[in-house]
């Protein structure tokens, strides 16, 4: 018959992977399983050691310590209260202020408001923004920042001093330079996941918004970004977890006062700045404390980064879907 | 039958106005719609011009003030002590390549192994899932903390603060970034050329080494320079870990300056050399940064 079945024989080029092959190719699996259970045993070991090191403070003061507002080495009395404060309340601001930039450099740059190779250009700039390091921020927010905002801060502590936030005069270093600064950091981040969230909005539905007459920015306004809402929601949550830990450019730029004031320009304090200015000179007392407050900024800092995670993959399964 | 439109549905019916007249389509600019239109993309522009003012500050200020010192000095001087004149950064530059040179040494192959793990061995497994939630977390981890841990895993352990300890501390940082970047490099190698690896008869480790690893090297390269980047201008994490140093780093065991810290420490002093000098440490540390930046770029860029 024509049909022939033809055998392998001992010259062929196939064959089974040797022993050698087999030992290297398990080796090599568990070498990356070690890989990847070493970044979750990484994450235990963190919690475990500061946790560990906090034990002590939390065992003395219990949670007297989140309400006590007094940082007394003398008396062993350490209370985080007005950092809990003093980060929240920059951070907050520096939302409001850099959210808001954020967004609308998104726009700008989605919107077909500069030309391609211009938009290029300009997204370039504010992802440099990103690269330049924090106490270089903190640098120029001495010398620059706060000599140019001085005078109009002072103007309106004249003309408004009645106002809360304008209730005592900047001199020097405080909240408004260091909320300047910060919402600058958070800008880029702000603004790149939100260019994302804009871009998976469908086109189909801009196009239709156009087609039924609505101006650029009705299309804007009441199709895009509510489309958008989830994805820029879950920016600006990353961009707030960002502000909560940044740390160089508001230990140089808050002043690190003690205080819980509303005023914008008065100094404060947040928990990085405490951590950044009194751990390396502190005694053994102290430095269980401040562990404790360690542990604290860890908590909201998890909180805020694990829910701004969850929004975005949320968002982007249900865009995946529509 | 005759052909007529329901009742219900008056087809076709011009919408009017109040005035009965039936709307115009034409677009007039003043009104209040089209003016909101106006007003709103003026508004904009100006944000944006608002949102990139502080990098050209930014760069303004380190061109004019940082050039100023840039010579052959700074980068061959030890610090100057209170009222000395002159003096550079020489020490402070060295420590950093150190520290993130440790950093890299240590964070690199694990971050890799982990991608390899993440993206081709079993990425739909408990471990990998988990594995990847926690770098997500850790990305946002706020970076003095890694700083604090390491000053309790570490210096306590070793007795004195280090570069080693400040290279650990940088390589916390470095590891999920480059781990969840690796990871999507190799995500984007097609699956036809790991199935035709496989159906060929390579084991998983020769498909590693000969298809996804060589094809998403550029990436790999991309994310790994931007993690390099963004620690070397890192501060936190150094402050008690590596500490600072007025001589140059003999031991890596050994306390050690970096840009970073000088730029902190000496901004808050009160003698003007100094001020000059954390300037020109700025424009160094920018330089380095954006040049790894810039460097990416080009890696990155597909190469077909």
């Amino acid at each position: 018959m024509a049909f022939q079945l033809v055998l392998p024989d001992s010259k062929s080029v196939s064959q089974a992977p040797s022993p050698l092959a087999y030992a290297v190719d398990r080796t090599f699996f568990y070498a990356a399983a070690a890989g990847a259970l070493a970044i979750i045993l990484l994450v235990i070991y963190i919690l475990w050691e500061i946790g560990g090191q906090a034990l002590p403070a939390i065992g003395r003061s219990g949670a007297s310590v989140l309400v006590n507002t007094q940082w007394d080495v003398q008396n062993s009395s350490f209370g985080i209260l007005p950092q809990i404060w003093g980060t929240l309340y920059s951070s907050l601001m520096a939302l409001l202020i850099g959210g808001f930039i954020g967004v609308s450099i998104a726009i700008f740059l989605t919107q077909d408001f500069l030309p391609h190779s211009l938009a290029t250009v300009f997204r370039t700039l504010i992802e440099m923004l990103a690269a330049i390091p924090s106490v270089v921020f903190g640098l120029w927010g001495i010398f620059v920042v706060i000599p140019f905002v001085r005078p109009a801060a002072d103007w309106l502590h004249d003309a408004a001093g009645f106002i809360p936030f304008f209730s005592t005069s900047l001199s020097g270093p405080g909240m408004l330079p260091a909320v300047i600064v910060l919402s600058i950091m958070i800008l880029p981040t702000v603004a790149a996941i939100s260019q994302d969230a804009i871009g998976l909005v469908p086109y189909k539905i801009k196009e239709a918004a156009y087609g039924l007459g609505a101006t650029r920015w009705e299309a804007i306004l009441k199709v895009i970004l509510p489309t958008a809402s989830g994805g820029i929601s879950s920016a600006l949550v990353l961009g707030f977890g960002r502000a909560l830990g940044e740390t160089m450019a508001l230990a140089m730029l808050i002043g690190n006062a003690n205080q819980i004031s509303l005023s914008l320009f008065s100094p404060a304090t947040t928990l990085a700045a405490l951590l950044a200015s009194n751990f390396p000179e502190a005694g053994a007392i102290e430095r269980q404390a401040l562990m404790y407050a360690a542990l604290v900024l860890l908590a909201i800092t998890l909180v805020v980064n694990v829910a701004g995670t969850l929004i975005l993959l949320w968002t982007s399964r249900k865009m995946a879907k529509a | 039958m005759a052909f007529e439109a329901s009742p219900a549905t008056p087809a076709m019916a011009i919408p009017s106005g109040s005035d009965g007249k039936p709307p115009s389509l034409g677009y007039n600019s003043f009104e209040p719609r089209a003016l909101w239109n106006l007003i709103l993309t003026l508004g904009l522009w100006a944000v944006a011009a608002l949102g990139a003012t502080p990098l050209l500050s930014v760069l303004y200020m380190l061109i004019v003030k940082g050039g100023a010192r840039l010579n052959g000095e700074l980068f061959t001087e030890l610090p100057p002590a209170g009222f000395e004149m002159g003096g550079g950064i020489g020490n402070a530059i060295q420590g950093t390549l150190v520290t993130v040179a440790i950093a890299s040494l240590i964070s690199i192959p694990i971050a890799l192994f982990a991608a390899i793990y993440l993206a081709e061995l079993r990425p739909l497994s408990r471990i990998s899932s988990v594995a990847r939630f926690l770098a997500k977390v850790l990305t946002g981890f706020p970076s003095i903390l890694a700083g604090v841990f390491v000053y309790a895993a570490v210096v306590l352990l070793m007795g004195s603060y280090s570069a080693l300890a400040g290279g650990v501390a940088l390589a916390v940082l470095m590891l999920p970034t480059i781990t969840l970047t690796a990871e999507g490099a190799m995500h984007m190698v097609p699956q036809r050329m790991k199935d035709a690896a496989i159906g060929m008869g390579c084991t998983n480790t020769q498909v590693v080494w000969s298809v996804t690893l060589p094809t998403a090297l550029p990436s790999i390269v991309t994310g790994i320079i931007l993690a390099v980047a963004r620690v070397a201008g890192e501060s936190a994490p150094l402050l008690f870990t590596a500490l600072f140093s007025n001589y140059w780093l003999r031991n890596i065991t050994e306390p050690t300056a970096s840009l970073s810290i000088l730029i902190y420490n000496f901004s808050s002093m009160p003698f003007d050399n100094q001020i000059e000098l954390a300037w020109a440490a700025s424009l160094v540390l920018v330089m380095i940064v954006l040049g790894f930046n810039i460097l990416s770029r080009f890696i990155g860029r597909p190469q077909v």
